[in-house]
């Protein structure tokens, strides 16, 4: 009997030699991973082989992707908005630390109603997901949205249709402010919805929600400003509202003491702090202890040069910057993991 | 043309094995299309195995079971195929309704009914709606039909969705999206292969049977239907099925506009799930070995569905010419 498993990293090995084959040299690295920060890696890799002539080829083919790359060592690093857990790492001999900070927020199609007018709280969007909340006008959303006139509509729910961190970091959140979605769906990078219609991708989620009207979605930060949707403000758990915003996501990353945390496994969402923004995430980039040193160092010297160099970058296409500390703890991490 | 074709077919046999020692070229050609024709068949063995091999660990956690649950949820490792084979067997059924009658009236007015000077014309577009790109149906399902569409889905609610019985089917939000709207798109993207079968076929229909049917006062009808459509019927079940394998392993148009929910609806106008387009969806932050295997585990579901048409198409043609006395 065949073990399972056994052609889908033959096949991904052959596809890596297939497509950097010709070009992977000395200084050549590659990396797979992560759609979500794949907007960041693009723009960094660039600037950085006109500073350096290092070349960083980087494959958007999902965290999965990556993490199953990472694991079958065909490439250098992989990127998963989903942390794998201490024990996981442990196990496959891995590392990881966070890359930059993103955030999310709740779009709509309401007639009349402005970005940005509209008010919703954790616990109000789980009931909307999972389909208790039907109504436009229902008085959940009327008591928080005192000054608006909300339609009697009926609510149409949008979410991702393929599997993605966006979804995770979204369900993540909706997990730690309803205990009944916890109990009931959950996290991951798909999940069980109990209803509304699915759209591939951020800009299937938008076209949804522009195109039904009553509809609601979620979508990444930059499409909210690409496409000038309306967003809602959120309650976060200090009670305050806020607007989505880089300040926000990296508010959020700031009340975390990643120092503490082990292999940085913490997630973003509903973190506490009066500025913090509670839908914020992560893309975290995992590497290999047994990989050549010469490999490790590769990766290390991007990702350095992007921590100190790459902030203007990251800001213009909506990721938030680590923290000074954040930086100084991942960089504590490697000496001890890597030696290096 | 009879009398020429005879002898030259009987006396080939013998006219190559005679000179088959003096020209191994022969010999060799031969076995290279022999090879070229059995490695298609080990490719096809090759992707079961792999397909059974990858989906083994869902099967085996699943049993039969996989195919008989609804339940889809990644969060807790449980998975079932049942929404997805329903889904794929009903956006299928609605484009094979939609596609065989058009594709039957297109071809018809082709061979029978179109002056000379239209055909080509209309033959090549029919030609070149097939050479579209299946994304190209899905981005214009999703931006074109699917607008359209959703104002015309308050009026399904009113009319069909008020019949007793059926009208469950037709009862839902008008978002345009949906099982419905996959269907028919499908049927779109099927309608040029089965329609330029058809209309092949028609064309070598022999004009003397047709001719001596509209003698004896047939109409136009009366001679689609009893003189073309039994000589041809092979042919046309051949084009039929073809289409319908294409219907059920389509993948990017379907993915775009059937609204992607792994519920189980009642009403078309509800959003579904296909096979083919649950796992472009999901396959590439599938990042568990079972949630993985499941989905490959759907690649064989749909790779055997697509099988037992073929078979089932196979017998139908039997069946078919035994019925007919082994005449075409």
């Amino acid at each position: 009997m065949f073990k399972h498993c056994s052609i889908m990293p033959r096949l991904a090995v052959f596809a890596a030699i297939a497509t950097f084959g010709i070009a992977a040299q000395a200084a050549n690295i590659t990396g797979a991973g992560s759609t979500w920060v794949y907007p960041l890696v693009a723009k960094w890799s660039a600037a950085y082989a006109k500073k350096t002539g290092n070349q960083v080829n980087y494959q958007s083919i999902g965290s999965g992707g990556g993490i199953a790359q990472i694991k079958a060592g065909t490439v250098a690093f992989g990127a998963s908005d989903k942390p794998l857990t201490p024990e996981e790492l442990n196990k496959a001999g891995l590392i990881q630390f966070p890359t930059a900070i993103a955030g999310e927020d709740l779009v709509y199609n309401l007639a009349g109603i402005k970005p940005g007018q509209l008010i919703l709280s954790g616990p109000l969007v789980a009931d909307i997901y999972m389909g208790k909340v039907t109504k436009w006008n229902d008085p959940a959303i009327a008591k928080l949205n005192p000054g608006l006139k909300l339609p009697a509509m009926n609510i149409t729910v949008v979410h991702r249709s393929d599997g993605s961190g966006t979804t995770f970091t979204f369900a993540n959140y909706l997990s730690k402010v309803s205990p009944e979605w916890k109990s009931k769906i959950g996290a991951d990078t798909s999940v069980a919805w109990p209803t509304g219609v699915g759209g591939k991708g951020n800009e299937g989620v938008s076209s949804y929600v522009q195109r039904i009207p009553g509809s609601i979605g979620y979508v990444e930060y930059a499409y909210i400003l690409e496409n000038h949707m309306s967003y809602a403000r959120m309650i976060n758990s200090a009670g305050k509202v806020v607007s989505p915003s880089l300040k926000g996501f990296q508010a959020a990353a700031a009340n975390v003491d990643f120092t503490k945390a082990k292999d940085f496994y913490v997630i973003l969402t509903n973190q506490p702090g009066a500025d913090s923004w509670p839908i914020s995430g992560c893309t975290w980039q995992i590497l290999r202890k047994d990989a050549p040193k010469a490999t490790n160092e590769a990766v290390i010297k991007f990702f350095t040069w992007g921590f100190e160099h790459g902030q203007d970058m990251a800001r213009s296409i909506a990721f938030g910057p680590l923290p000074p500390s954040t930086v100084s703890a991942i960089q504590t991490y490697w000496s001890k993991n890597l030696g290096i | 043309m009879k009398a020429y074709d005879a002898p030259i077919t009987g006396q080939a046999p013998e006219h190559s094995a005679g000179k088959r020692m003096r020209f191994p070229a022969d010999f060799l050609f031969r076995k290279l299309t022999g090879f070229i024709a059995l490695l298609v068949a080990a490719i096809l063995v090759a992707i079961l195995i792999a397909l059974l091999d990858e989906g083994s660990q869902a099967l085996h956690t699943f049993g039969w079971g996989f195919l008989a649950t609804t339940t889809w949820n990644p969060v807790t490792g449980k998975f079932g195929a049942l929404v997805f084979i329903v889904g794929t067997l009903i956006s299928s059924a609605i484009a094979m309704l939609l596609a065989i009658p058009v594709s039957f009236g297109i071809a018809l007015f082709i061979s029978e009914l179109a002056p000379r000077w239209l055909r080509g014309p209309v033959s090549t577009a029919v030609e070149l709606l097939a050479a579209i790109p299946s994304i190209i149906y899905g981005m214009w399902g999703l931006l074109v039909f699917a607008p359209w569409f959703s104002r015309l889905e308050p009026w399904i609610n009113d009319h069909l969705g008020a019949i007793p019985g059926i009208g469950a089917l037709f009862r839902g939000p008008p978002m345009g999206i949906g099982m419905l709207t996959a269907g028919i798109v499908l049927g779109i993207m099927v309608i040029p292969f089965i329609a330029a079968i058809m209309r092949d076929v028609f064309m070598i229909t022999p004009a003397a049977l047709k001719e001596s049917a509209y003698a004896l006062g047939a109409t136009t009808w009366e001679v689609a239907r009893h003189v073309i459509l039994p000589y041809t019927r092979t042919a046309v079940t051949g084009g039929i099925f073809l289409g319908l394998g294409r219907a059920l392993g389509e993948t990017m148009a379907v993915t775009f506009i059937i609204g992607n929910s792994n519920n189980l609806n009642t009403s078309l106008l509800m959003p579904g799930s296909s096979i083919a387009s649950v796992i472009a969806n999901e396959f590439t932050e599938a990042t568990t070995d079972l949630y993985r295997s499941s989905l490959l585990a759907l690649g064989l579901i749909l790779f055997l569905i697509t099988f037992i048409v073929l078979v089932l198409a196979k017998l139908l043609l039997l069946r078919m010419e035994r019925n007919a006395g082994g005449k075409p």
